[in-house]
């Protein structure tokens, strides 16, 4: 689904990733850790393809080079993006921002009942939302975006312990962790899971909820090993960030 | 003058304006973008002047009077102590002008107790080239009576230049509630100079909407409030946007001269190439009175101009005034963000100023909503 190819991406001036090789293919979900400031929520916002960040190399969605492609066609596309923070719009509601983001015909009540939002619809999107509040207006949005690439920025970062079962499901609704993982029979391709995902996380905490496939570690800029999630994640904790990229040099 | 007022039984206004020689259809499409009902349909009364001369004064509902400043003064001997009461007659050069050079404009009274459910309308409109229009409105909602006003100032195509001057002096009375919305659809080369003062007495309320999204040379106005009573309230809520060749100097003041009164001032103003200078000035005059001023403004071109000037004066002890002012072009993060929700940049924009411009007025009629939608697709056309 997602290709990048000697991905560089420069903010600024400032040359912040180095040749990025990652496939995503459909169905998959991958977890990103990294220090803070090495370059995750870079790389995520570079493949929605904002503005401000100058790229090379190239980065392909569905088999299309989108480089040259601006962010609403991006989103059209397929590619949807949980901003870590996320502006407010004055005068503009939850509801209507929801109606916007709106694919398909969505009962925008009942999904935010379901991420306990439902008393915030008529409220300014993200205006006084507090930190995990914004967490679920992000999810609520790619919920009736319902894109295929889902780009999810520190879902729990700021959580507290009973609303991060909410995010989990929230997040395993949105990459369709109900349904089979494709296995390579053409007959079950219809039914299987086809949407999918890259998280950024620290903590890891999200992997007790969403089930990922494949882990990456972001080290000053380069993506240094990739492998199984949660044994990455047991490595980092052990040791520590410098000593898990020690066997990219 | 008298046989052209009309009585309220003959309420479509169509044919009374086109009978008028100054009108034609291009004129009545005028008037209805600001917010006026053709046919009178849910409103409580109407007046409607043109140039110099009343086309139609008349009220629908029980407990409403509606007369042309003249008839009323005729009518009622007392009107004359209510007359440059509160505008002082030698405030300025336009309203001594006003004193010898006046002709006709609304008195509009709301009688002890009325609550008249739907809006009176009245419009004030310049027809002919080169006209200065100059009137002296007085309302009085009279002591727990409820109004509520939407009044369309326009001019016509055929007005391209020209000058309006409107004196407007409010009474509102103990617990009455007056709720005034004020429509301005002008033209480049028309100058424009409202002077309206509002009394609010003990428990009363003024609700004051404007709004102008349409060009006009120089539009210079500072309304204010003196809040007499106990708990009286005002509120202003001003929508300004400013095409090139546009300046609009406009502010409210409020002077709050009594205990337990608060007023709230918000200002939303959009520049496309235009001038607009935006005041406010709470005045708190007794201990523990409150007040807030909100002025916002959005430069959607480089060449346009937003001076905000938000005073605050407090004179007595314990007097609570706040307030809050922000200029900027929009942020280039929620254009972003509404882009990855796959919205157009252009799309992204209007929706940001439509946001902006949202300010919640209760009641707002629909033309308005779509004079707003219509200023939001103006300004997308001006600023590209
Ligand atoms: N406008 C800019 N100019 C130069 N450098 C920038 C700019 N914006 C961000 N950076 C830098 O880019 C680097 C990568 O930032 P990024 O937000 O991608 O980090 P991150 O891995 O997501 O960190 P965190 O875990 O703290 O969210 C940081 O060092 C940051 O300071
Ligand atoms: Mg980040």
């Amino acid at each position: 689904m997602l290709v990048l190819e000697n991905f560089n991406v420069t903010l600024d001036g400032k040359h912040i990733l180095h040749n990025i090789n990652l496939t995503i293919k459909a169905g998959e979900t991958h977890v990103l850790f990294g220090p803070n400031g090495h370059g995750k929520s870079t790389l995520l916002n570079a493949i929605m393809g904002l503005p401000r960040y100058r790229v090379s190399g190239r980065c392909c969605f569905k088999g299309q080079d989108i480089t040259s492609l601006s962010v609403d066609e991006r989103a059209r596309l397929g590619i949807g993006l949980m901003f870590q923070r996320p502006p407010t719009i004055r005068g503009l509601s939850l509801r209507n921002i929801l109606k916007i983001c709106a694919r398909n015909d969505i009962d925008i009540d009942t999904l935010a009942s379901q991420l306990k939002l439902r008393t915030f619809l008529e409220r300014d999107v993200n205006d006084g939302f507090s930190g995990g509040e914004l967490k679920r207006s992000e999810l609520l949005q790619l919920l009736t975006q319902q894109p295929d690439l889902a780009l999810i920025d520190e879902p729990e970062s700021g959580v507290d312990l009973e609303n991060i079962g909410l995010i989990g499901s929230a997040l395993n609704l949105l990459l369709e962790k109900e349904k089979p993982r494709y296995q390579g029979s053409d007959c079950q391709l219809k039914h299987s899971r086809h949407k999918a995902g890259l998280i950024i996380t620290h903590t890891g905490h999200i992997l007790n909820f969403v089930e990922a496939d494949v882990g990456h570690v972001l080290y000053e800029g380069r993506l240094a090993c990739t492998g199984h999630p949660r044994e990455i994640l047991a490595f980092i904790q052990q040791k520590g960030y410098s000593e898990c990229v020690r066997c990219l040099v | 003058m008298r046989d052209h007022i009309t009585t309220l039984t003959d309420i479509a206004l169509p044919s009374l304006v086109l009978n008028s020689p100054l009108m034609d259809n291009s004129d009545l499409d005028r008037l209805l973008s600001v917010g006026v009902d053709a046919h009178c349909r849910e409103r409580s009364g109407s007046f409607v002047q043109v140039d110099h001369q009343v086309l139609h004064a008349g009220a629908a509902e029980p407990g409403l009077e509606v007369l042309s400043t003249p008839e009323a003064l005729k009518r009622y001997d007392w009107l004359k102590d209510y007359w440059w009461q509160i505008v002082p007659a030698g405030k300025d050069e336009f309203t001594k002008y006003a004193q010898d050079h006046t002709h006709n404009g609304y008195f509009i009274r709301a009688l002890p107790g009325a609550k008249i459910n739907y809006p009176l309308q009245a419009c004030l409109y310049l027809a002919r080239e080169g006209l200065t229009q100059c009137v002296h409105n007085i309302v009085i909602v009279e002591e727990g009576a409820e109004l509520n006003i939407i009044t369309g100032c326009a001019s016509g195509t055929k007005a391209k230049s020209g000058a309006h001057i409107g004196i407007s002096e409010f009474y509102v009375r103990k617990g009455a509630k007056l709720n005034f919305t004020m429509i301005h659809s002008w033209a480049e080369d028309v100058e424009v100079r409202p002077r309206t003062g509002t009394v609010v007495e003990e428990g009363g309320t003024f609700i004051s909407n404007y709004i102008c999204t349409h060009p006009v040379r120089l539009l210079q106005m500072y309304p204010v409030s003196y809040l007499r009573g106990e708990g009286a309230v005002a509120r202003y809520q001003s929508i300004l946007v400013a095409p090139p060749g546009s300046k609009m100097d406009v502010g409210s003041r409020v002077v709050l001269d009594a205990p337990a009164t608060k007023s709230e001032i918000i200002t939303r103003t959009v520049t496309t190439g235009g001038k607009i200078i935006s005041r406010g000035h709470p005045v708190g005059q007794v201990p523990g009175v409150k007040a807030h001023l909100e002025c916002r403004g959005l430069m959607l071109a480089p060449q346009g101009l937003i001076h905000a000037i938000p005073e605050l004066e407090a004179r007595a002890e314990g007097v609570e005034l706040s307030h809050e002012a922000a200029v900027g072009k929009i942020a280039h993060e929620e254009i972003e963000y509404l882009m990855a929700r796959g919205l157009s940049e252009e799309d992204a924009v209007s929706t940001i100023v439509r946001g902006f411009l949202n300010v919640d007025i209760p009641g707002l009629p629909p033309a308005l909503r779509d004079e707003i939608d219509r200023a939001v697709s103006a300004t997308r056309e001006q600023g590209a």
